[in-house]
């Protein structure tokens, strides 16, 4: 360790005080909103602390009453577990083999290529014959046919993790177990996926995290509670003549738990996953 | 076991996802490319052919070239901005100082957030008559009346630019981050010996450890902040008065709000164009970079 003079010292500790508020101010700002009434929001100078803490709002929204506020998050909060869930299953079941297939055949490497090739491509190039087709077979505001869109982005990402993770499980132990006569079911079965295992969480983990964000497609492919997920409904909150911010701000508040919590406590899987290519848009 | 029936199985193996690909991407941009040659509308008409017409009116049009500067502007602005404060966060957090694992697990937060949360919460710190902007620029002193930054033409598109960049320097910075971490330590006490500056040192010692993976950041970052749709539908729409409309959203527009599922497709068509070329040019500087070090 290099030894740094006092104002260096100095330096750095405000550097990093002024890092921190900056990361903290506005998420710490949400959290705020969502527990002050709405007088204090509405005050002039502005309170920075609730006069008396109000969290009346968590019970509104997660109240399951009929034509209230709640019935429609809550709906929401589950359309987007339903729909995030789905994608990602389907997205694994179909990146696993292929993700095998391309790290053992070096010679069909070429066809990855151009599956993630196609994570460039900007959502609005789909987007109208998607419309269609969904609108032909019914499948608009619908959870199955918005799961069904969403793997045209999980499914060439969790195919780049796999690979990568297939990648660096050595050939070796399979070519092993191939000599001592195990079938290539159960190669795969017995050794190569429970290894593949921490990849397989970090892929879905991402992928889940992946389709909770998603808001182009939800927004052109949902039209009310059947099917509409969070963002649509925070957008719609947000957009909307909705007079009290605190609400808006616990909607959020809500909507970013799951995806802070698997932030915080994932955070090693997910910096190396990060910074290994994987760069979530 | 013959490489044949090898390369066999890889492709057995490879159908279900390539199945889902053709189904969901493939045939849809063939389908895009021949609704660009339209005047379908989104529902009913199958409309008829009209040759290049598309292509010849948004090309010509000053919709089109206004929101393809916005939209340069905001990728440009933004990406530089995540850039330069992501690799001086990472140097930051690469010194020794109390607190600095804590801070480094802080930094997953903004990346962790929902876009459209991200969106939602910058959209209320904005707000031109409660929001926490005015109000702290008021209480000490630096503002005396409040403005509404995203009604502004003149400062809409700055606003989403530090919302954007507040969501994604971290990403920068962690990627940073770990390319610091992989600097042999001997290597800045050997230059420090030398007498090299902080700049120097930074430049030839610490700059080829970074080049490469920062470049893979600034190409997806470019890549996306030029689709960039979400943070701008939730914050502004494309206003006040189209000052922060960018490609994904007058795509949008066309085909979804005004219906013309034809033209809608053209537009569709040039931005994917662009967007490629974008990818095609950084691949190119990549593989430059990575030859030279």
């Amino acid at each position: 360790m290099e030894r740094r003079s006092l104002t260096a010292t100095i330096f750095v500790y405000i550097a990093a005080l002024l890092l921190a508020a900056v990361i903290l101010a506005p998420v710490v700002w949400l959290f705020i909103m969502s527990i002050s009434s709405t007088t204090d929001l509405i005050t002039k100078p502005l309170r920075w602390w609730p006069e008396t803490i109000d969290l009346s709002r968590y019970g509104v929204l997660l109240s399951s009453a009929a034509n209230s506020a709640g019935e429609a998050f809550v709906a929401s909060l589950f359309n987007s577990l339903e729909v995030a869930g789905m994608a990602t299953a389907a997205a694994l079941l179909v990146a696993i083999p292929s993700a095998w297939a391309v790290s053992r055949t070096p010679s069909v490497g070429w066809s990855l290529y151009a599956v993630i090739a196609t994570y460039m491509l900007p959502p609005v190039a789909l987007a109208v014959p998607l419309y269609m087709a969904l609108s032909w077979l019914g499948l608009l505001n619908n959870v199955f046919g918005l799961a069904l869109v969403y793997l045209t982005i999980l499914a060439p990402f969790t195919t780049w993790l796999m690979k990568s993770g297939f990648d660096s499980i050595p050939r070796e132990i399979e070519s092993a177990a191939t000599v001592d006569g195990a079938r290539l079911d159960q190669i795969l079965r017995l050794i190569t996926l429970p290894l593949a295992a921490p990849v397989m969480a970090t892929a879905a983990l991402f992928a889940f995290l992946l389709a909770w964000d998603e808001f182009f497609y939800a927004l052109l492919f949902t039209s009310d509670q059947r099917a509409k997920t969070l963002t649509v409904a925070i957008a719609d909150l947000a957009g909307g003549r909705v007079s009290d911010y605190g609400l808006i701000a616990t909607a959020g508040v809500l909507a970013a738990l799951p995806p802070l919590i698997i932030g915080l406590f994932m955070q090693r899987a997910l910096i190396s996953g990060l910074t290994n290519g994987g760069v979530k848009g | 076991m013959t490489s044949n029936w090898i390369t066999t199985r890889a492709w057995l193996l490879m159908l279900p996802l390539l199945i889902v690909m053709i189904a969901i991407i493939g045939w849809p941009l063939v389908d895009t490319v021949r609704l660009s040659f339209t005047d379908a509308k989104l529902v009913g008409t199958e409309g008829n052919f009209v040759g290049i017409d598309n292509y010849v009116k948004i090309l010509s049009g000053s919709n089109f070239q206004r929101t393809l500067i916005t939209t340069t502007l905001f990728a440009v602005l933004s990406v530089a901005a995540e850039m330069v404060i992501g690799v001086l966060a990472a140097l930051l957090l690469n010194q020794q100082f109390y607190g600095r694992s804590v801070l480094r697990a802080l930094m997953i937060l903004p990346w962790a957030l929902p876009t459209v949360v991200n969106a939602t919460l910058w959209r209320l710190i904005y707000n031109p008559e409660y929001g926490a902007l005015n109000a702290a620029l008021t209480q000490i002193g630096l503002l005396d009346t409040y403005r509404s930054w995203l009604g502004e033409p003149g400062t809409a598109l700055t606003a989403l630019i530090v919302a954007d960049c507040w969501k994604n320097f971290p990403l920068v910075a962690l990627i940073a981050l770990a390319a610091l971490q992989a600097v042999p330590r001997d290597i800045t006490a050997a230059s420090m010996v030398d007498g090299a500056g902080a700049w120097s040192r930074f430049r030839f010692v610490i700059m080829p450890y970074l080049a490469g993976p920062l470049m893979v950041a600034l190409v997806l970052r470019t890549i996306e902040a030029f689709k960039v749709f979400d943070i701008i539908w939730v914050m502004t729409r494309g206003g006040p008065a189209n000052s922060t409309r960018t490609l994904s959203i007058l795509v949008y527009q066309e085909a979804f709000s005004f219906q013309r599922a034809g033209s809608g497709a053209s537009l569709a068509l040039i931005v994917t164009l662009l967007v490629t070329i974008l990818a095609v040019a950084y691949a190119a500087l990549i593989r430059k970079s990575a030859g030279a070090s």
